[in-house]
């Protein structure tokens, strides 16, 4: 006995091939045209292009970085958070909901005051008579960016795994002697796996693909894939070799959902 | 002392995540129009903000944009769990593997598919075109809130409903939608919120003539930001954050009564 | 609990919603003006002294770049009745047919505005048949007096000076930068030879090392704070700049620079041609000249304005600058896709090395 029909979720459907496959075929149909017209593999090759090719040797090298930080960050706070009594929903909201509510732009501009030549963080230095730092328009810088922006997406979907576990889990394998070292390597952490998969690929994926934090943050001289693709849709009006660059893009993107859905057996419930 | 290691630990996050907020708040009390020179406290951006009608209406269409995506996809996304309990699992994982599409895939992928099919099918770009991709990037949100809560214990509820004489329509109002209640509003809030703070897709998908806030701020990187924005966003956080601090202490204070 | 934060949240945001849209709306009888413009590029204040003054509703726009405005109206998709936007774009406009002609009648306030602009403007609106110029600016150098020593400064070539390593802020946009790298040898800024396009890419490339940061609007801030002590600015921020530092000058450099006029116009499409007229004639007196000269602080090409206008700024050559020097400014062309395509690849080039 079920509760209801399958036929429930058919508006569903439709808004999934209306909105999401469809349009991703005209990315598809885009790519493979070429400017004059015709069927063309050139805006995919293109990628191989010693500058384009650049671009993302450095949005790989940042965005991982970013990843790991993010992860290193993240994975203690979700312990902490699930572990203690302020770990409930009202802290969640405060740490993933409400910086949202200050918008997005502006989060990441407010770095450039803190990160300037003469900002907030070189001031402070100053006072204490530290020599200033070169802070902004730095691989460093954009790195930061991501970091900031994305963590709460590594932290809420750790958190949801620890939560899960069951607490009666970690008790036997105390009552059968482990080390605290050996529960923590044993029972906890590949209980957290899924949870850790799902940030991995929620931070990942935006960091490499960013074009506005590399562009406020960067001072122009960082220039990410993200960057690329954006030029060719606003500045250089060639959408036939934006879309073939975004179907590149691709390919990171379904990489790691096959690699979600290797530790996720639940369809993509450790994401939130 | 491992407990104020950790204090130590927690607050470090909070003050990286919320440090450039502050900054932008002191900021819009800045007399002068300059992100990194103070010439003196002034509200004159407070008041400038509201003599702007361009922001204002961005400001409309911001929330209601939100307000209405947020809760079309909430409909869509909970139907959507109801409709897929009935499926066989096999077909669930598939669905539920396109319903993760928009989530996992990059924001400006998803921007420009859709800008591509509206242009392929020659719908005019505005309003319309942003609340459909709103609708669209926010229903995976919905969807993995409320499934969830749609577990074998409301089956069971729903069945014993039954049997105790409960008309089919009586059983879905009075066990499942209580049941499915919190995910469905947590799945709202965050739909509401993405959507808010929506940047990249947005910035794909409008047409002429429209504006959100995030387009407003973006237009205004190249040509420098006016304060009257990080005004507008001052206020818009300190909204939310009286709200939800409102809201949760009265429910912290709640569960220790019960 | 969480069934009263979302009500809390849906009533805040209805409430929002519904007081934003009503403050935007101002109602008038006498019909609508969907005007465009680029971004933050009038005093907000003016729009509602308009609709008091005409009854005329003005429904507001914003875009970025000349190239994005083009494809909007080129497009056909949406219906402006008054447009603002720069020289070259209205000059390619006016050869595809997209723009109007105006009826001086409906604007009598034209009188205003003084004849050299006019003639500037006849340059690429022969006849001044279909706009009216609205701002007027070039891209000045600008440069920190106590930070440049006794270097002398009066040349792009001084953006090149290693000594200003990681001191020096260049424009972010293909054409502007472009323009500097290419007046710098001495070829025309509106050159089509590729030869000389790839020497001025090469140019821009070996100048990335001593580039602190590559901005548009914001290398004000950086010379503003002392972070940057020699930079490529647009002569409207002049004031911004001295008013929080008295050590920044601006200056035309000796090899000439990019001067643009920014018009109003009218495209062929408007449903409301004579509200369209309304907001030209309105923008034409000197009070309303006078308010957004302050606002923005570029040279006004209104001179029934100046005299209403602070006299510090009418006497500094840098927000006025002399006859002489502006015959050194010339304007940026519109360029055919091909072209604009090779600067694309050199400027993707310098941005990728």
């Amino acid at each position: 006995m079920t509760i209801a029909n399958r036929r429930w979720s058919i508006p569903f459907l439709v808004w999934i091939a209306i909105g999401t496959i469809i349009p991703l075929l005209s990315i598809v149909y885009y790519g493979l045209t070429s400017r004059t017209g015709g069927l063309t593999f050139q805006n995919i090759t293109a990628i191989l292009e010693h500058d384009n090719l650049q671009a993302l040797g450095l949005s790989l090298g940042l965005s991982v970085l970013s990843t790991l930080i993010c992860l290193i960050i993240a994975f203690p706070m979700a312990m902490i958070l699930a572990n203690s009594k302020y770990g409930k929903q009202g802290f969640l909201i405060f740490v993933f909901i409400l910086p949202m509510w200050m918008n997005f732009l502006l989060r990441t501009m407010a770095w450039q005051v803190l990160l300037e030549r003469n900002g907030v963080i070189n001031a402070l230095l100053t006072t204490f008579g530290l020599p200033r730092q070169e802070l902004m328009n730095t691989p460093g810088a954009v790195v930061l960016g991501m970091v900031y922006d994305f963590l709460p997406f590594m932290i809420l979907p750790i958190y949801n795994a620890v939560v899960k576990i069951d607490k009666h889990l970690v008790e036997a394998a105390r009552d059968l002697g482990a080390g605290k070292l050996k529960v923590y390597t044993k029972v906890v952490l590949p209980l957290t796996v899924p949870g850790i998969v799902s940030g991995i690929t929620m931070v990942f994926i935006p960091a490499l693909t960013t074009f506005a934090i590399s562009n406020m943050l960067g001072g122009g001289k960082i220039n990410l894939i993200g960057n690329i693709i954006e030029q060719e849709f606003t500045v250089n009006t060639n959408w036939y070799l934006g879309s073939g660059m975004s179907l590149v893009m691709m390919v990171f993107i379904i990489a790691s959902m096959l690699l979600l859905n290797k530790f996720d057996k639940t369809g993509g419930a450790s994401l939130l | 002392m491992k407990k104020t290691i950790s204090y130590i630990y927690v607050g470090l996050v909070m003050l990286f995540l919320y440090l450039p907020i502050f900054a932008l708040i002191v900021l819009s009390f800045n007399e002068a129009k300059s992100m990194s020179v103070w010439t003196g406290f002034s509200l004159q951006w407070y008041q400038e903000l509201f003599h702007n009608r361009l922001l204002m209406s961005a400001v409309g269409n911001t929330f209601s944009i939100a307000i209405l995506a947020s809760l079309i996809a909430t409909i869509i996304g909970t139907t959507a769990v109801i409709g897929l309990s009935a499926m066989r699992p096999k077909s669930q994982n598939v669905v539920l593997g396109f319903n993760n599409i928009p989530m996992l895939n990059a924001d400006i992928v998803t921007g420009i598919s859709l800008m591509l099919f509206f242009l392929l099918l020659h719908i005019p770009q505005g309003y319309g075109t942003i609340l459909f991709a709103h609708v669209t990037f926010s229903i995976p949100y919905v969807v993995l809130s409320v499934r969830p809560r749609m577990n074998r214990k409301t089956d069971r509820l729903y069945e014993a409903a039954m049997d105790l004489g409960a008309s089919k329509r009586y059983a879905f109002r009075k066990i499942v939608i209580p049941e499915l209640m919190p995910g469905i509003l947590s799945g709202f809030l965050l739909s509401f919120t993405m959507s808010v703070d929506d940047f990249i897709i947005t910035y794909f998908t409008r047409g002429a003539g429209i504006n959100t806030i995030s387009t407003i701020i973006y237009s205004q990187v190249k040509v420098g930001i006016r304060p009257s924005l990080f005004a507008l966003s001052t206020l818009i956080f300190v909204i939310a954050f009286v709200a939800l601090l409102v809201v949760n202490f009265k429910s912290n204070k709640e569960e220790e009564v019960a | 609990m969480r069934r009263r934060l979302i009500s809390l949240v849906l009533v805040g945001a209805l409430m929002l919603t519904v007081a934003f849209t009503f403050t935007s709306c101002g109602g008038g009888s006498n019909g609508e003006l969907n005007l465009i413009c680029y971004g933050d590029y009038y005093d907000p204040e003016i729009v509602a002294e308009f609709e008091a003054e005409t009854g005329i509703s003005v429904v507001q726009d914003t875009y970025d770049t000349a190239e994005e405005l083009y494809t909007m109206l080129a497009n056909g998709a949406v219906s402006y009745d008054v447009i603002c936007t720069s020289d070259y774009m209205i000059e390619k406009m006016i050869s595809e047919d997209l723009l109007a002609e105006i009826n001086y009648d409906n604007v009598p306030e034209i009188v205003n505005i003084d004849d050299l602009y006019m003639e500037k403007s006849a340059i690429f609106d022969p006849g001044n048949k279909y706009s009216v110029p609205y701002q007027v600016g070039y891209a000045g150098l600008a440069y920190n007096k106590k930070m440049v020593g006794d270097t002398v400064i009066d040349s792009w070539d001084d953006l090149w000076d290693p000594q200003f390593k990681e001191n020096i802020v260049m424009p972010n946009s293909v054409r502007d930068a472009f323009m500097i790298a290419l007046l710098r040898r001495g070829y025309d800024m509106n050159t089509t030879n590729e030869a000389e396009i790839a020497e001025a890419s090469k140019d821009l490339i070996a100048q990335k090392p001593l580039v602190y940061k590559y901005a548009n609007d914001d290398a004000r801030e950086l010379l503003a704070d002392g972070s940057a002590a020699i930079g490529v600015v647009w002569n409207g921020e002049y004031s911004y700049i001295t008013d929080l530092n008295e050590d920044v000058d601006v200056i035309i450099p000796k090899e000439g620079t990019e001067f643009f006029i920014d018009s109003w116009a009218i495209p062929a499409s408007a449903e409301n041609k004579d509200n369209a007229e309304a907001w030209i004639n309105f923008l034409c007196k000197k009070e309303v000249a006078a308010t957004n000269f302050d606002y923005l602080y570029y040279t006004t090409p209104n001179k029934a304005c100046l005299s209403l206008i602070d006299q510090d700024a009418l006497n500094n050559p840098a927000i006025f600058p002399s006859q002489d020097a502006l015959r050194k400014c010339h304007s940026l062309k519109s360029m055919s896709t091909d072209v604009m395509e090779l600067y694309s690849n050199y400027w993707k080039k310098v941005k990728a090395n």
